[in-house]
């Protein structure tokens, strides 16, 4: 076990490696600098900019820099936003992205179990059907999407819940919520159908049944806990996926994430912020794959993990 | 030989002609199906797959010839005409400018039509040969090749594409501007090149996963032996005998790539990194749909709804064909 939780570990944080080197190769090669464009700079203020930032350095140096940096945590510091560090603006940003990331995979995984679960007991049934039909909708349907449609019909007409989220009360978490979760939401359903009807056809819950166990412990004890497994391989990724992917979400509710600040620094090149916010998500991304290929192979020991 | 042996043993009063009855017995009742004629015959009896691929053909249809017919151009502006409701004149309305939204949108149908089929295509050359070239050495360059597979796979996809997406406008527009680049290209733009490197840079791994995994299991089947004892090079081993043993599959990844790729474009274009303006893709129409949104809505109701049915049908006509092509494949 410890062998296979340091094998997976080191793989995670190669696979970090890598992606910092890339972001950060990608970034700089790309030419323009993030000082041009406000007008009135003189190429004496732009050097002395350029080497407060440490930009006037060759690119290896810079990389040795940062990488050294980001060791100690320190992820540097805003260019666009002056005297921020990038670790102030993630502290300060990410708890949105977080309660509204958290919230929607909460829904998802919640709803998506029973609807899935319902859909395939109840199979060709009028209820199977139509939750067929919404979940197929719901994976083609692109978020934006739904989250625009959602808060012309329940924001606009009908008044029901507000359309700026601050994200401080209940029911502003409804729409953005809603739009976030509704493709995993989706996806979890189609998941959980196909597995359970896998399941219900074993022979151990033939076995049960004929043993004379109620249908409900039947279902919730033999039957969700083996079906519920797929769901488990694909919640870490999403749950990451979910709260770091609200790029747009966070700009149509205009909520005050971090989503939304990344797409602002990308095009307004500030490098450190970009770089930080990247390398956050992605370590969040990558800790989470980890996390779910240890959790999976406690849950289903037939999984060999010495191999 | 066969004249020997009738007139020395065989007894020709023995025989009698068979009669009609008997010779149905051993008739072929049908002309033998093939593959592509039984995959067909199983697609046309799924009557969602069809449906599907009916509203496909309505939209390409609408998407090709739509914008010639239209007495609009996508980028006339129409001064006097703005922000009309949806009309006999103007079916879908018009835009902040006066654009005929129809037009438009058919415009834009065409673009992320022509980025899903594109990309697809990119994706299945790209991810055929990596598949199929790991699959078939197998050892230590399936061990390696399988290893930057994993990583292409935990990276942050959307977070890449986005960066990708900003880094590669620079040096693509460069290349534009420069004299040797060919006309076909400047029309595209730089956002819709950087689009197509960007879905195939990161989006082949699924093709690539799934053609090694058939060419690990074909591989070791006696046709394969049989053309190397014939002499055949790996090359044309892989793309003339295993390649196009698993077409099946790769049609269908390639048909389900199709919508991911939609996808994709859609949200880059609707975060603003996407086709540039005077040109209209699905999300870019959405996006400025979004600044009127209160006043409006119709703008974002047409470009949000064609993107939708376009994603549904081809998802729901790549499951038919999946049934269809492969019927082990159902799930």
């Amino acid at each position: 076990m410890l062998k296979y939780v340091l094998k997976r570990l080191l793989a995670s944080l190669l696979t970090l490696c890598i992606m910092f080197t890339l972001t950060f190769f990608l970034m700089h090669l790309t030419p323009g600098s993030p000082f041009l464009g406000d007008g009135k700079i003189t190429p004496e203020i732009l050097a002395n900019l350029e080497a407060k930032y440490g930009l006037d350095k060759p690119l290896l140096v810079q990389y040795k820099m940062y990488a050294m940096n980001i060791l100690k945590g320190d992820l540097g510091e805003s260019i666009k936003l002056s005297g921020q560090s990038v670790n102030e603006i993630i502290a300060r940003k990410f708890p949105y992205s977080l309660k509204l990331g958290l919230f929607s995979s909460a829904i998802a995984i919640i709803m998506g179990t029973i609807l899935g679960t319902i859909s395939a007991l109840k199979k060709n049934t009028a209820a199977d059907r139509v939750i067929m039909i919404i979940v197929t909708v719901g994976i083609a349907v692109p978020s934006f999407v739904v989250a625009t449609v959602s808060m012309v019909l329940f924001g606009v007409k009908l008044h029901l819940f507000p359309t700026v989220s601050l994200l401080d009360s209940f029911s502003s978490y409804i729409l953005p919520g809603f739009a976030l979760s509704f493709f995993p939401l989706s996806f979890i359903t189609r998941l959980m159908r196909s597995s359970m009807l896998d399941v219900i056809n074993q022979d151990y819950i033939r076995t049960a049944r004929a043993k004379g166990l109620s249908e409900r412990v039947v279902i919730f004890k033999h039957g969700l806990r083996n079906g519920i497994l797929p769901v488990v391989t694909y919640a870490g990724p999403m749950i990451a996926g979910v709260v770091t992917g609200s790029f747009v979400i966070e700009s149509i509710f205009s909520i005050p994430g971090l989503g939304s600040s990344f797409v602002t620094s990308i095009t307004a090149k500030d490098y450190p912020t970009v770089m930080g916010v990247t390398i956050f998500y992605g370590a969040l991304l990558i800790f989470m794959n980890f996390l779910v290929d240890i959790i999976y192979r406690f849950v289903d020991p037939r999984i060999n993990i010495a191999k | 030989m066969s004249d020997m042996i009738k007139s020395e043993i065989l007894d020709n009063k023995l025989f009698s002609p068979a009669s009609d009855s008997e010779k149905a017995t051993v008739e072929v009742m049908r002309p033998s199906v093939g593959y592509w004629k039984d995959a067909w015959r199983r697609l046309k009896a799924n009557k969602v797959a069809m449906g599907s691929l009916i509203v496909i053909l309505l939209v390409v249809l609408a998407a090709i010839i739509g914008p010639m017919l239209s007495p609009y151009a996508y980028d006339q502006i129409n001064k006097g005409s703005e922000n009309l409701p949806p009309s006999a004149q103007h079916i879908f309305g018009t835009d902040s400018l006066g654009r005929d939204l129809f037009t438009r949108t058919m415009i834009g149908a065409r673009i992320s039509l022509s980025v899903g089929v594109v990309a697809a295509i990119m994706i299945s050359i790209i991810g055929i040969l990596y598949g199929a070239i790991s699959g078939y050495f197998g050892g230590w360059v399936d061990i390696v090749m399988m290893r930057i597979i994993d990583i292409v796979y935990s990276v942050p996809t959307i977070l890449i594409v986005i960066l990708l997406q900003v880094a590669l406008k620079t040096p693509i527009d460069n290349f534009l501007n420069s004299a040797s680049a060919p006309q076909f290209l400047k029309n595209l733009g730089v956002g819709l090149i950087s689009i197509f490197f960007v879905l195939a840079l990161l989006y082949w791994v699924d093709m690539a996963r799934i053609v090694r995994g058939q060419i690990l299991a074909l591989k070791e089947q006696e046709f394969v032996l049989a053309a190397k004892v014939l002499g055949a090079g790996n090359r044309r081993i892989i793309l003339k005998h295993l390649v196009p043993n698993c077409i099946g599959q790769i049609i269908v990844v390639a048909t389900l790539k199709i919508p991911e790729a939609i996808f994709v474009e859609s949200f880059l274009s609707f975060i603003g990194l996407g086709v540039s303006i005077p040109m209209a893709s699905l999300g870019s129409l959405s996006q400025t749909a979004l600044k009127g949104i209160y006043s409006y809505p119709y703008m974002l109701f047409f470009p949000a709804a064609t993107i939708s049915i376009i994603i549904l049908s081809i998802n729901l006509f790549g499951d038919g064909l999946r049934d269809a092509l492969d019927p082990r494949m159902k799930k």
